[in-house]
């Protein structure tokens, strides 16, 4: 049991220790990630006083948002799709569906970029965005499907039978049952797309840049410790994420009674 | 068909987002560099320069899915058996939420000449090593982007294990190691291959890492693809290594099977 204690413990050190020395870093006044001189916020500084950066992180949010918003609308009515298409057809539209999850990013990155430049959208916000929202929609997908699955077909009938139609049937009846699923989808896009670096890379032209191409950029340059003062405040944003998702999902559940 | 009409979003993401962007991969691998119809794409393919970047891409996905396998499963099960385990999953889970670009900067720092792993290597005696640019770093750091990815689905996996099957063993005289290799590790192989699935498949493009990590040493197929669409501009070349990924991707997904996310049957 000791030995089960410390491999666990070990893992866990090894899996934190990186976040945790950039956070410890992002307070040196020496400029390096190895020498710790004193205790200095001139970095957090150096952040909110770069407004290229600002404006960067302010994209990022905004296709963040939108893109995981429309994603998950466009999910829901596939995930709705997929539960009524016949059985034959279903194992086909669920192929379908994963082959943007199980794609490499690269080959993401690549055939949209030929998609765009065949479509002449213009590199930048626009196709940034669209990427998003396309690798987004399965994994909403994914997450709501499961939710009708478990639903008794019985609900439906009994609505039907007591006179509701389609759109009752599906705002009174379905959308309430799925409600976690479409919530948790939401939120696994909304990190997607934060997280994503290799699609937006190629799709994203000169003039539009997410945090992640960014951080990319500056990362090749070299080691600068305003990349660590945005990083714990990102790791800070994260959690506050981690929570709110947390107590929805409990919420949620709760309400649901049983589960 | 009526009832259909809400999903059309989803009918026109499909066709334009999944089907549309297979065929103008396989399409535009037989255009040479400069837009003519040819196959030369494919011979460049099958010249010793790229069979060995294949083979290095294939043996580093096996290296790092390996590592990542060895490493997870023990922590799977061992996490099963905590008190609060969903709180701990959570933790694992929590990492992956960083944004990957910071953790693989965090080793430039931790791995630098004058960085943490080599203070403590000089400290128990065994000296300043080189650590970045290296095949191990490169590795290392992959197990740490992937691990979770490995965990996940082996802890549900583990989680839904029927204790009775266990105890029944137990009574039939198995010792403990012959419970997990007849009746815990085969029960489990479902959860093994969606984490194999979920770490292989995204190691065999990596790019982000082969650059900033492995300083252009480790060339993996993904490397290629990204340099040749963003710096040769040779997309031909770049679509026909595409093309060569994804058959390797459908042949994995077809080995390990897609049970996981399929419908109930």
């Amino acid at each position: 049991m000791k030995v089960a204690r410390l491999y666990l413990a070990f893992v866990f050190f090894v899996l934190y220790m990186p976040i945790f020395y950039l956070i410890y870093y992002s307070f040196n006044s020496g400029g390096t990630m190895h020498h710790f001189e004193s205790f200095t916020l001139d970095w957090y500084k150096d952040v909110f006083d770069d407004t290229r950066l600002l404006v960067i992180v302010l994209h990022t949010v905004i296709v963040a948002l939108l893109s995981s918003s429309l994603a998950t609308i466009i999910g829901v009515l596939g995930a709705i799709a997929i539960y009524y298409a016949k059985h034959r057809w279903k194992q086909t539209l669920l192929t379908l569906n994963n082959i943007l999850i199980v794609s490499p990013d690269v080959i993401i990155g690549a055939s949209f970029l030929i998609l765009f430049t065949i479509a002449g959208i213009q590199l930048g916000f626009t196709s940034v965005l669209l990427s998003h929202i396309a690798f987004s929609i399965p994994i909403v997908v994914l997450m709501v499907l499961p939710k009708l699955q478990e639903m008794s077909p019985t609900l439906i009938d009994a609505a039907r039978d007591l006179g509701a139609n389609e759109w009752n049937v599906l705002t009174k009846v379905v959308l309430p049952y799925v409600t976690p699923g479409i919530f948790a989808g939401f939120f696994m896009a909304l990190t997607y797309s934060l997280d994503d670096f290799a699609v937006t890379f190629f799709v994203t032209g000169n003039g539009f840049s997410t945090l992640s191409v960014e951080i990319y950029s500056r990362a090749r340059q070299g080691i600068s410790l305003s990349v660590n003062a945005l990083s714990t405040l990102l790791f800070l944003f994260t959690l506050l994420l981690v929570v709110v998702y947390y107590i929805i999902t409990q919420r949620t559940s709760a309400k649901g009674g049983q589960k | 068909m009526r009832r259909y009409a809400y999903a059309v979003p989803y009918w026109l993401w499909i066709a334009l987002f999944v089907i549309a962007p297979i065929i103008l991969i396989v399409y535009y691998s037989f255009f040479d560099i400069e837009g003519r119809f040819s196959l030369v794409n494919y011979e460049t393919f099958f010249t010793p320069v790229y069979l060995r970047m294949t083979v290095n891409s294939f043996w580093y996905a096996f290296l790092i899915t390996a590592c990542s396998l060895l490493i997870a499963y023990p922590t799977a099960y061992l996490l099963t058996k905590t008190k609060h385990k969903q709180l701990w999953l959570l933790l694992i889970i929590l990492p992956t939420w960083v944004n990957l670009l910071l953790k693989a900067y965090a080793f430039l720092g931790l791995f630098g000449t004058y960085g943490a792993v080599n203070a403590l290597l000089e400290a128990i005696g065994i000296g300043t090593k080189q650590l970045l640019f290296t095949d191990f770093s490169f590795v290392f750091v992959s197990v740490y982007i992937f691990i979770p990815f490995m965990i996940l689905p082996i802890f549900n996996a583990l989680e839904k294990l029927n204790h009775s099957l266990i105890d029944a063993a137990r009574d039939l005289g198995a010792s403990e190691w012959t419970t997990f290799r007849r009746v815990i590790f085969p029960l489990t192989l479902d959860g093994v291959k969606a984490g194999c699935q979920a770490v292989f498949i995204p190691s065999l493009s990596l790019f982000m890492l082969t650059r900033l990590i492995a300083g252009n040493r480790v060339i993996t197929l993904g490397t290629a693809v990204e340099q040749h669409f963003l710096v040769t501009q040779n997309w031909g070349m770049g679509a026909t290594i595409a093309v060569f990924l994804m058959i390797a991707m459908a042949g994995i997904m077809a080995i390990t099977g897609n049970k996981k996310w399929g419908v109930r049957q």
